[in-house]
């Protein structure tokens, strides 16, 4: 079940690295609020066709998958001085097509929004992964949390284009977790009242 | 006959474009305040906490509130009385967008064809809706429109008989299907009513109003507050992670329509339900 103190201390503040291994994962419940800090990748759409093609291909992935997490994110344009724009997460339905087979070759943390189809979470299960849902809009805040930023593949596509991040502490919360329980799914039934 | 000249539309539309993208109406963020009284979820106080935050972080450091900085739809009431000179009141739009989002340093998220896709650069062109009315006033919302919360929303062309009830359920359903994913808590904007595109139309401008705003109708008024009510019993919550504030308001806009017909339009704004506006 849901905790009912979100409101963390820094010393009860759960901070989660890379590399995410299967033991860190297994530690996750649906509904707990982690912080994300050091390396992790965006990608969102168009990275996410090409990336699958490549895998269909056989062609060599621009990053090694292996404990890594991608977060679903187009950022805005960064000013003079700051290492990226607002960058909050973006819909994560839209790469459920992609999804199951870079679980399936080690991608299996990922940061977005929303709901995922019963294919994404199969693999999550199977693959023992984890979907961690970032605060939709709060893309201002989420900057702050961005050390450095470097385009790593896919230039050409421009916001699309796959990032490689240094993040302190990213705020996000486990939307789905390796056992396929959702977060959304059992807040909303606790809230709902039915007429 | 009041002359307007190009140059000092596209001047307006670009100050308006960076204004919109990183400041949140005062109505919204007060409702995001008076909402932290009332929501039932300890997650969603956090979440609600957190939206506060960001637009506070937003308006200081102006960046934008949230990455998607939409698509950029412009509402344009223009007295007939006006001439515009020094060039077409389209292109001047246009380049105020495009100066904005580029100096602004907003995303750039429109592509030239829906089929093709290849991103335009400059979020050009916008989205532009003209009204003309007597008289020799300009004035100039700009809407920018983010796409998580577009692509939840919704048209059906419901029959004379479905009546209110009718209306209900198809609101209600298209809100329900939505759920975390137009980035709750949401603004509900209906359309009743008019041909296909009008009731289209309508949705999109119902959100422009003040999530604060009393419908003249009595009906309607009523229609809102029971629709308000039952979309926030859904659950959905802030972010959709459960919760009792899933919609901040249920605006409804009407036009007469055929006699066999009840044209209904559900656009749905995100929590950065972002509009500014200015007068030449």
């Amino acid at each position: 079940m849901q905790k009912e103190n979100y409101r963390k201390t820094m010393e009860q503040k759960v901070i989660f690295e890379a590399p995410f291994t299967n033991e860190k994962i297994k530690s996750l419940k649906a509904g707990d609020m982690v912080y994300i800090s050091g390396t992790i990748y965006t990608g969102r759409d168009a990275a996410h066709k090409r990336l699958f093609e490549m895998i269909e291909k056989g062609e060599e992935m621009p990053f090694d998958f292996e404990g890594q997490a991608i977060y679903y994110a187009g950022p805005c344009p960064a000013k003079p001085g700051k290492p990226i724009g607002s960058v909050g997460p973006t819909t994560a339905g839209r790469m459920d097509a992609y999804s199951p087979l870079l679980i399936e070759h080690g991608l299996k943390v990922m940061i977005g929004k929303g709901s995922r189809s019963e294919e994404v979470v199969e693999a999550l299960k199977k693959h023992t992964g984890v979907y961690f849902a970032a605060i939709g809009g709060a893309a201002a805040l989420m900057a702050r949390c961005v050390e450095s930023a470097e385009v790593i593949a896919f230039e050409e596509l421009g916001t699309e284009a796959i990032r490689k991040l240094k993040v302190n502490q990213l705020p996000v919360i486990v939307a789905i977790d390796s056992n396929g329980n959702d977060s959304y799914e059992i807040g909303r039934k606790r809230y709902e009242i039915k007429p | 006959m009041r002359e307007i000249d190009a140059q000092d539309i596209a001047q307006l539309v670009e100050t308006l474009c960076i204004e919109a993208c990183c400041v949140l109406p005062n109505d919204i963020q007060n409702k995001f305040k008076s909402s932290l009284q009332t929501e039932q979820s300890p997650l969603g106080r956090e979440i609600l906490g957190t939206l506060i935050e960001n637009a506070t972080i937003a308006k200081e450091e102006r960046n934008p509130i949230c990455q998607d900085t939409g698509m950029t739809v412009v509402f344009v009431t223009m007295g007939q009385d006006v001439h515009i000179t020094g060039g077409y009141i389209e292109d001047a739009i246009n380049e105020g967008v495009r100066n904005g989002y580029t100096k602004g340093y907003l995303r750039k998220s429109v592509v030239s064809d829906p089929i093709e896709r290849i991103n335009t650069g400059d979020n050009t062109p916008a989205i532009i809706h003209y009204e003309i009315v007597p008289g020799s006033d300009f004035h100039i919302v700009v809407a920018p429109k983010g796409f998580g919360s577009e692509n939840k929303s919704g048209l059906k062309m419901l029959m004379p008989s479905d009546g209110i009830e009718g209306i209900k359920k198809f609101v209600f359903d298209t809100i329900s299907a939505a759920g975390g994913n137009p980035c709750p808590p949401i603004i509900v904007g209906v359309g009743i009513g008019g041909t296909m595109e009008r009731a289209a139309y309508l949705s999109k401008k119902a959100l422009l109003l003040p999530v604060d705003h009393v419908n003249r109708s009595d009906t309607l008024a009523n229609l809102e507050e029971q629709l308000l009510n039952e979309i926030n019993q859904l659950g959905i919550g802030p972010a959709g992670f459960g919760g009792t504030t899933t919609a901040l308001a249920v605006n409804i806009l009407t036009n007469a329509t055929h006699i066999a017909g009840l044209p209904v339009s559900v656009n749905i704004g995100c929590h950065a339900t972002r509009h500014a506006e200015g007068k030449l």
